[in-house]
């Protein structure tokens, strides 16, 4: 062995640093390496104040001072009384009219962008999100001075001498957080119609009208059962956070169209019983919970479409 | 095999296709006859392609028209034509199953349950996949996946079958395979099938009658055999197969044969049905396989001349010489197929080359 320091030089084992753990290992530490940011900031930001609320709920609000026994009694007030009953079930009906409205209005534009959109889709998706260019606050706002008593439907109506008096089944009522919700969350149901859509291999399509397929029957044997991923998971995106919506109740739902999250509030703040108020919370997120959880199962048949 | 005198199911006449400022189709006139297996053969960009659209409905030409099974086409969508296709991508419907893929076209029939499900299993035993039905769609491999796209075609009974590159897709064994199998099922369905296809050899070993599409004109349309035999012009011969291209002069020309003088060979006597000006240049072609190797410097062949091996490719079954004539700068490439006792020969190696004249054919210098 006349050169064995260059052999035994060329062999040195690797220096053991993060890197060069067994690829395997390396593989899963890499990942969690990646998630641990935002894995800490949900932890933090989400999964403890989840936590404390759900702790709030077992407790009980003695006048000005917490009682820290534990007790289900909040959650028995939560559910046998029939005012939150409603307004859980108001909330529902609202945020499933909104979902209905939200995904049936946004089919049309989805479809268009993706079938027809040609070079300028990247401009109709950007048109898309002009709605988020101003506050929330500021659309609903606007939405009060098109739909109110002296608005531009009404005043317009009137002009017209179409109508007599100014329409009010149009503001302060549900029918305006429906109208209000479904336009704001449009965007969130456009964007995954859009791309579940525009992954539908155009030969398939084409093999359909081959196969004697008119255009309609196209459209509901090969297109929207296709499409479905992206449907269910608009219903989702809009359904879940729409539950819970605030704002937009509170400045334009009257008294008819209040929701639950609007008591929460009142617990937390006027009623001052937050414990209640964090029962009622828990509450409506199982109700949420539940139900996306049985419609992802409903529409899962559907979901089998991956090449 | 089909007669002359078979009805044309499908005839195109002068039809033409832009896009924009690209010409695809600059004029094509054909007839198809009825139950012929007949081939689309190009390289891409040729307007191949563009013609199997035409006639699926999926394209309409910008001029010119187009008749099927002697009606007019020009304003009727795919959905309502007599012809049906097989995809390139097979697009099979990834939601529907094997069965559901096979039946898609039959369902508005509102055929009885039973009925159905006869002929969806009878559609899979032709394409001998029976017993597949219940299979989900993504679990078939690429020559499954193309015998599913085969039987939901064929189901539908269509006057005319379409296929779009077919066996693109597949590995060389498989598509070996399936060109046997394809030519096989479309004598026993009777169907006419007109296919697209880049692979000349595909074309050659399927077809009845093969269209050569070059800058979305046909260059030539004829019978397999013909194609190789006698290339219309140089294009074509380089495109199918290898062909020896030599200069050559005519002596002298009359209506039955043609004297001509090719450059290092010598005088050769062809039959022709053309007659040329003595003395004219022309090009004559002769294929690699039509050139005998006599492996001796001496033999003495009428028709022979001498070379000196230049290069030589060994395939195992066959080896590809290139030969140099009589010391001169013109070149052959000779195939000879390795049987026993016959030795492969080594560059620098000299040797005899014999020919016979009617395996020169004279090429049109297109």
């Amino acid at each position: 062995m006349a050169n064995s320091s260059e052999i035994s030089y060329l062999q040195q084992p690797a220096k053991r640093t993060f890197w060069s753990i067994p690829k395997a290992y390396q593989d899963s530490a890499r990942g969690y390496f990646l998630i641990s940011p935002p894995l800490l900031y949900s932890l933090v930001m989400l999964a403890a104040p989840l936590v404390l609320v759900v702790l709030l709920s077992l407790w009980t609000q003695n006048y000005l001072e917490l009682d820290r026994t534990i007790t289900l009694k909040n959650y028995v007030e939560a559910v046998t009384e029939p005012l939150y009953g409603l307004l859980i079930s108001r909330s529902l009906m609202i945020s499933g009219m909104v979902t209905l409205a939200t995904v049936i209005l946004a089919y049309p534009i989805a479809y268009y962008v993706a079938m027809f959109g040609g070079k300028r889709k990247s401009m109709w998706l950007l048109l898309i999100t002009i709605p988020f260019w101003t506050s929330y606050l500021i659309r609903i706002f606007l939405w009060k001075v098109i739909l109110g008593y002296n608005g531009v439907i009404n005043g317009s109506l009137m002009g017209l001498g179409l109508i007599e008096e100014p329409l009010t089944f149009i503001l302060y009522n549900a029918n305006a957080v429906v109208l209000t919700l479904a336009h704001a969350w449009a965007p969130f149901a456009i964007l995954p119609i859009y791309v579940s859509l525009s992954r539908i291999d155009k030969s398939l399509l084409e093999a359909a009208r081959d196969l004697s397929d008119n255009a309609f029957q196209r459209f509901f044997r090969v297109t929207l059962p296709l499409s479905m991923p992206g449907v269910v998971a608009a219903c989702l995106i809009v359904f879940i956070p729409t539950v819970g919506d605030y704002v937009t109740p509170k400045l334009l739902g009257g008294t008819d169209g209040l929701m639950i999250a609007n008591m929460i509030q009142i617990q937390f703040g006027k009623a001052n019983n937050a414990p209640l108020g964090s029962a009622l919370a828990v509450v409506a997120m199982f109700i949420v919970a539940a139900i996306s959880i049985s419609f992802v199962l409903l529409t899962r048949r559907f979901l089998k479409t991956k090449g | 095999m089909i007669s002359n005198s078979a009805k044309p199911i499908i005839e195109i006449k002068n039809v033409e296709k832009r896009f924009g400022s690209v010409t695809a189709l600059d004029g094509v006139t054909l007839d198809i006859k009825e139950g012929e297996f007949f081939s689309l053969l190009g390289p891409s960009g040729c307007g191949k392609t563009t013609l199997l659209r035409i006639i699926s409905g999926f394209d309409f030409p910008t001029s010119g028209s187009l008749y099927i099974g002697g009606e007019d086409m020009a304003e009727v969508p795919p959905n309502l034509r007599p012809t049906n296709m097989v995809f390139q991508s097979y697009a099979i419907f990834p939601h529907l199953n094997v069965a559901e893929n096979v039946g898609y076209g039959l369902k508005k029939l509102k055929l009885p349950k039973a009925e159905l499900e006869r002929r969806v299993n009878e559609a899979l035993a032709l394409v001998d996949l029976k017993g597949f039905g219940p299979r989900e769609s993504h679990a078939l491999s690429g020559g499954q996946r193309q015998r599913v796209a085969l039987a939901r075609a064929l189901i539908m009974q269509p006057k005319v079958l379409l296929l779009d590159e077919p066996l693109s897709a597949l590995d060389k064994k498989l598509r070996d395979a399936m060109q046997i199998e394809l030519r096989r099922l479309q004598q026993t369905v009777g169907i006419t099938f007109v296919l697209v296809t880049h692979d000349q050899e595909e074309a050659l070993i399927m077809s009845d009658r093969i269209a050569v599409m070059f800058d979305g004109k046909v260059s030539q349309l004829d019978t397999p055999e013909k194609l190789y035999r006698r290339p219309a012009n140089r294009r074509v011969a380089s495109f199918i197969g290898v062909m020896n291209f030599i200069p050559a002069k005519v002596v002298s020309s009359n209506s039955k044969s043609l004297v001509i003088d090719i450059t290092a060979i010598g005088k050769a006597t062809l039959d022709a049905d053309e007659q040329y000006a003595a003395g004219a240049d022309i090009t004559v072609g002769i294929r690699p396989e039509m050139l005998t190797i006599l492996y001796s410097e001496t033999a003495d062949d009428k028709d022979s001349f001498a070379a000196t091996v230049n290069a030589r490719s060994y395939y195992g079954d066959m080896t590809y010489y290139d030969v140099r004539i009589n010391d001169t700068n013109i070149h052959a490439t000779i195939s000879m197929r390795n049987t026993a006792g016959r030795p492969v020969l080594a560059p620098g190696a000299k040797t005899r080359v014999s020919w016979r004249p009617d395996s020169f054919t004279i090429i049109a210098n297109v």
